[in-house]
């Protein structure tokens, strides 16, 4: 139990899918607190299905999903609501809600039954807008945002729920390279400040090697999960992609196009 | 976002101009009544004239109060479509959740002759009416809702609501080739929408109808404000989709097809109101929204029906009439400025 209890998320021999169809298997990994975790593997291999798995937002095909030592499907919605949060690659909604209106629904599990913020709830809402940079935006309405201004609006939003566990689904996709960095810093200081497990997928294999603490690797196989320095030393990366196209270098932790 | 307490100022201004729009309901009709005379019956004294006393206290004063419940209750229902389709386009005309209830009302009202083959004036009451608009609303609502998780166009939705139309109108005209004169007309009657000529206990049903509606809606309101992220982030934040839905659904239901039972299907209100409201209030937080756009379709309704008297003369238009050619506009400008599609 302990020994569970250290890790934040605990996922034994899962597989993720649909009803008929397997989409990936065999995945182990664990991740203690304060972690930040991505994942990465070609297009189509199970990355967003396996957050969404993580999530409840779909139920598995089979193993074991544990979160801080309590198996998921036995936490209700509304638990689980102050377990863990996302951050997901739909837009919201209604982008008629301003920054400050948007973060502020993420308090809604510890709300009452109509809504009302209390003190400790806006602030909450506070350090979420200060932690991403917000506050001179706190009144605009999201659909005169930029798309990495939404994204940090979406993520604060995450951190304002205030759950031990941060799932985010591509949070970098649609951004320039200035923005990208900056996002993964904002979730590498959330996971080692506030000790939130973070996990995310992402495409952005340099990004990751360089800001993450671990790195899970899927790639329908071993699905092997470690640092970024076992991974590549272990030549993970290298097999990640057909290697007549690109190759990994092991000395700037970057991928290079054959010509 | 600001705070609830510096909406004071605007919930003061509205409340007044319903006081306002009470008042200028009640004072216009066929009959004219000085106003310092209908005042001082309003404030429990006696007019002069025997008959005004009988017109205020008897016909007036229910259609006006009639006019902020079918206004109000309308309104709140489109505002409950229009974030659970995440549509702004939404409402119970256009969804054709109307068109539910005027079939459900047709059957009552003309139905019966095709089954017993005599007019069926006997079988109708205003409870079967209220059940029969209400029950063919969810019909209509349900279907829409299945479409809705398939198809997320909003334009897809708004063609269904179209084509529904097209079926009630249909499913009408064949009941109405089989009904008498008598049947066809009070149908007629109905569908061109009406806030007077209801009975004291047709308007306490009514107020019972809309007060469950609301009632629902009110407990409802965290629930609208989390899905307005969308049902998966609703989902994230404990939200129980199916029930909240069902509620919601519920909610809406018994406002459109109670409503419509009564006064008839009432054209753009549902749509219009809660966008106008927004223009106003400018906020998507449903503990202001709600009892705003109540207030505002309260308001809207008295206005129109103050205009469908036709001050000083002793002809009525047909409401519909007159809240089509207020709602319609809103709704080409609403496609105009299409680009933002915002709700």
């Amino acid at each position: 139990m302990s020994e569970l209890k250290k890790h934040s998320i605990t996922v034994k021999n899962l597989i993720v899918g649909y009803k008929n169809k397997t989409v990936a298997d065999n995945i182990n990994f664990a991740i203690e607190p304060g972690q930040l975790c991505g994942i990465v593997g070609v297009n189509g291999i199970g990355k967003s299905t396996l957050l969404r798995t993580l999530g409840k937002l779909q139920p598995k095909l089979s193993g074991e999903i544990a979160i801080e030592g309590k198996a998921l499907e036995l936490n209700s919605s509304f638990e689980l609501a102050k377990i863990l949060s996302f951050v997901l690659t739909e837009q919201p909604a209604s982008k008629n809600l301003t920054v400050q209106e948007l973060i502020a629904l993420g308090r809604q599990p510890y709300t009452n039954w109509i809504g009302t913020l209390t003190k400790e709830d806006k602030q909450q809402v506070e350090e979420s807008l200060s932690s991403f940079l917000l506050k001179d935006l706190r009144n605009n309405k999201c659909h005169e945002l930029s798309d990495g201004q939404l994204q940090r609006v979406l993520i604060a939003r995450a951190m304002a729920q205030d759950t031990p566990l941060i799932l985010l689904d591509e949070p970098t996709t649609h951004l320039d390279l200035y923005h990208k960095v900056q996002i993964l810093k904002l979730l590498q200081q959330l996971a080692h400040a506030k000790k939130k497990t973070i996990l995310f997928t992402t495409h952005e294999i340099d990004l990751a090697i360089q800001l993450c603490d671990k790195i899970l690797i899927l790639d329908g196989r071993a699905n092997p999960i470690g640092t970024p320095k076992e991974l590549i030393e272990q030549n993970y990366f290298d097999q990640l992609f057909p290697s007549e196209m690109v190759q990994f270098d092991a000395k700037t932790g970057s991928f290079k196009v054959n010509k | 976002m600001h705070s609830l307490k510096s909406y004071r100022i605007s919930f003061a201004l509205i409340s007044l101009a319903l006081c306002f729009a009470w008042l200028l309901n009640i004072s216009s009709g066929s009959v004219q009544i000085p106003f310092d005379a209908l005042l001082s019956v309003l404030l429990g004294s006696t007019a002069e004239i025997d008959s005004w006393n009988y017109i205020i206290w008897n016909y007036r004063i229910p259609k006006a109060f009639t006019a902020v419940l079918v206004g109000g209750g309308l309104s709140i229902s489109g505002l409950l479509m229009q974030t659970l389709f995440r549509n702004p386009l939404a409402g119970p005309f256009v969804l054709g959740i109307s068109s539910g209830a005027s079939l459900g009302a047709a059957l009552i009202l003309m139905g019966a002759t095709l089954i017993a083959g005599v007019s069926s004036f006997t079988f109708i009451n205003d409870i079967s009416m209220a059940v029969a608009a209400s029950l063919g609303s969810f019909l209509v609502l349900m279907v829409v809702m299945l479409v809705a998780n398939r198809v997320k166009d909003t334009m897809a939705l708004l063609i269904i609501g179209l084509m529904f139309g097209s079926i009630t109108a249909a499913l009408v005209s064949v009941l109405a080739y089989f009904s008498s004169a008598e049947d066809l007309q009070r149908y007629i009657f109905w569908s061109f929408g009406s806030v007077g000529n209801l009975s004291g206990q047709q308007v306490m049903l009514l107020s019972g109808v809309v007060l469950l509606g609301l009632l629902l809606s009110v407990l409802s309101i965290k629930k609208l404000n989390a899905f307005l992220l969308g049902e998966n982030y609703a989902q994230s934040l404990g939200v129980s989709l199916k029930k909240s839905r069902l509620i919601i659904i519920i909610a809406t239901g018994i406002l459109a097809g109670g409503i419509t039972a009564f006064a008839g299907p009432i054209a753009f209100i549902g749509l219009a109101v809660p966008h106008l409201t927004r223009q106003i209030f400018d906020t998507m937080e449903h503990r202001v929204l709600i009892p705003a756009v109540f207030l505002y379709g309260s308001i809207l309704m008295l206005l129109c029906d103050t205009i469908a008297q036709l001050p000083n003369s002793a002809n009525v238009l047909p409401i519909n009439a007159i809240t089509s050619l207020v709602g319609a506009p809103v709704v080409i400008w609403l496609l105009v400025r299409k680009r933002k599609m915002l709700f």
